[in-house]
């Protein structure tokens, strides 16, 4: 029997090579949706990877989503992190959603048609803090109403289905929220902006007017707190930093065919950049070290009879997704710099096969993709209060 | 004790109905309180009742209730 993990991760490795590759240049000038690699992606149904086998998806755990984002960002930065996105919300409907007949059904249409889901969390007002909502669910009956000024929508024009935080009802505090999956039959998104960015390009995330009804199936019953910290936080976390991750590498993968390109050049001498390049060898290391540990303990958590519940509701493991997003966001924009002095000005060119200036542009997106402030903020907070390391 | 966990709600909880009219088993997330009020509220209990709350405990369900606020202390206090 094909091992659908090796399975997985070469499909997206060929995928990454033959297709998100040779496109990466027109998205990133263009900013436009990486069409080709998204579609080559639900054609190896990997848009259903962390859907449940039972279903009839992938059923692939957190440590191979993280595979897969990485080896697709070292291709193109934006098929990654369009990929990673949809992963986060298959995985908020497939941790909480289970319970509902309508999720279960809508989980295996998404096999079949492989639909693609867009996050909206952000929302004009409360800027990144996701916790917060402004816009609430109206009630009428057994259906809802439900508009959002939302400031940031990736690939919010291309995708199916939209999954939606909002205050539970029009009386609900701003932080007691609920998660609804929109479908595009039943909403309109009017862009009210513009997506012309210093990287991230293809990402494609303007802002958007929704507007949209439904009938109430579709919210989901467990509360969005619940589900932030138990799925949307670790799942956004993990694969954003794989995201980066793979950018880092390709940044280094530039550097190191550099520095041998030199070293050809003189035999017997050892090129000065070598040195540089052992150094950012060892901080990509300690990058990569960083992601993979606490996925693997996100994924042995996940599996416990309670679904890890107990310790990803913890402020301990809080802190620590949010030091991985705060880490691995600022130690990305450190290497890819690195590498650009290590490639010197054929790094800083853009039409040169060690080209850094996209990496760099994609990187600096990190810090501000829920600013890195607001993140050592909620970690001041707790800190207060929690004792041990 | 229930009365002085009231009182540091009122204070420190920023929740949206006031704590005298909270049953002792309503879900204080629902009444408003956010995360970052929460930690207010942990210090203020820790200081009042002389008491530290260990890192398990410090995750939604304990401070879900003015009941479960009151069981976690009375657990401390022995
Ligand atoms: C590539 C990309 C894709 C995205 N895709 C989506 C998407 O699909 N859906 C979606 O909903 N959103 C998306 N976002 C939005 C993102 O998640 C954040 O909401 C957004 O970047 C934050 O916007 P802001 O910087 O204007 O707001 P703010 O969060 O208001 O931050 C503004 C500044 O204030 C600082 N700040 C805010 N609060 C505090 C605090 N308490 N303490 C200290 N400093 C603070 C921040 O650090 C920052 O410097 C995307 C962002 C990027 C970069």
């Amino acid at each position: 029997m094909a091992n659908p993990q090796t399975s997985s991760t070469s499909a997206a490795a060929r995928i990454g090579l033959e297709i998100a590759a040779p496109n990466s240049t027109s998205v990133d000038r263009e900013a436009r949706f990486p069409r080709e690699a998204i579609d080559a992606l639900k054609a190896e149904r990997l848009l259903s990877a962390y859907v449940p086998p039972e279903l009839g998806g992938g059923g692939l755990g957190m440590i191979e989503l993280s595979q897969l984002c990485e080896i697709l960002a070292q291709h193109c930065s934006s098929t990654a992190m369009v990929f990673a996105m949809h992963q986060i919300q298959v995985a908020c409907i497939a941790r909480h959603g289970l319970g509902s007949p309508f999720f279960k059904r809508y989980l295996t249409d998404l096999v079949e048609k492989q639909y693609l889901i867009a996050s909206v969390t952000s929302e004009a007002g409360v800027g990144g803090e996701m916790r917060t909502s402004v816009c609430a669910v109206e009630h009428q009956g057994d259906r809802f109403k439900l508009d959002k000024d939302a400031t940031t929508i990736s690939y919010g024009a291309h995708a199916d289905d939209l999954l939606v935080t909002a205050r539970r009802a029009p009386e609900a505090a701003p932080s007691d929220q609920s998660l609804v999956l929109l479908s595009k039959a039943e909403y309109s998104l009017e862009q009210n902006g513009a997506w012309d960015t210093l990287g991230m390009r293809g990402t494609c995330s303007p802002p958007f007017k929704l507007r949209s009804s439904g009938s109430s199936e579709r919210i989901l019953s467990v509360p969005f707190a619940e589900i932030a910290s138990n799925t949307m936080v670790p799942f956004s976390h993990i694969l954003w930093a794989s995201c980066w991750l793979g950018i880092a590498t390709a940044a280094v993968s530039k550097a190191r065919s550099f520095v041998r390109m030199q070293a050809r050049s003189k035999p017997g001498t050892t090129p000065p950049t070598a040195i540089r390049l052992a150094e950012v060898s060892g901080t990509l290391q300690m990058m990569r070290a960083n992601v993979h540990d606490v996925a693997e303990e996100c994924e042995k958590l996940m599996a416990q009879p309670d679904a890890g519940a107990d310790v990803l509701s913890s402020m301990s493991f809080a802190l620590k997704m949010n030091n991985l997003k705060v880490a691995t966001s600022q130690v990305l924009v450190d290497i890819v710099q690195r590498c650009l002095l290590i490639c010197g000005i054929m790094g800083y060119k853009n039409d040169s096969k060690v080209s850094i200036g996209q990496h760099l542009r994609d990187g600096l997106s990190a810090a501000l993709m829920v600013g890195n402030d607001r993140i050592y903020a909620t970690n001041a907070s707790m800190l207060l209060v929690l004792k041990e390391d | 004790m229930l009365d002085e966990i009231r009182a540091i709600l009122k204070e420190h909880g920023r929740i949206t109905v006031d704590p005298a009219t909270l049953a002792d088993d309503a879900d204080l997330y629902l009444a408003g309180l956010t995360s970052h009020a929460s930690v207010n509220v942990m210090l203020a209990l820790e200081d009042k009742f002389e008491v530290e709350f260990p890192d398990r405990m410090l995750k939604r369900g304990i401070f879900g209730s003015i009941a479960s606020i009151r069981a976690a202390i009375e657990e401390l206090k022995g």
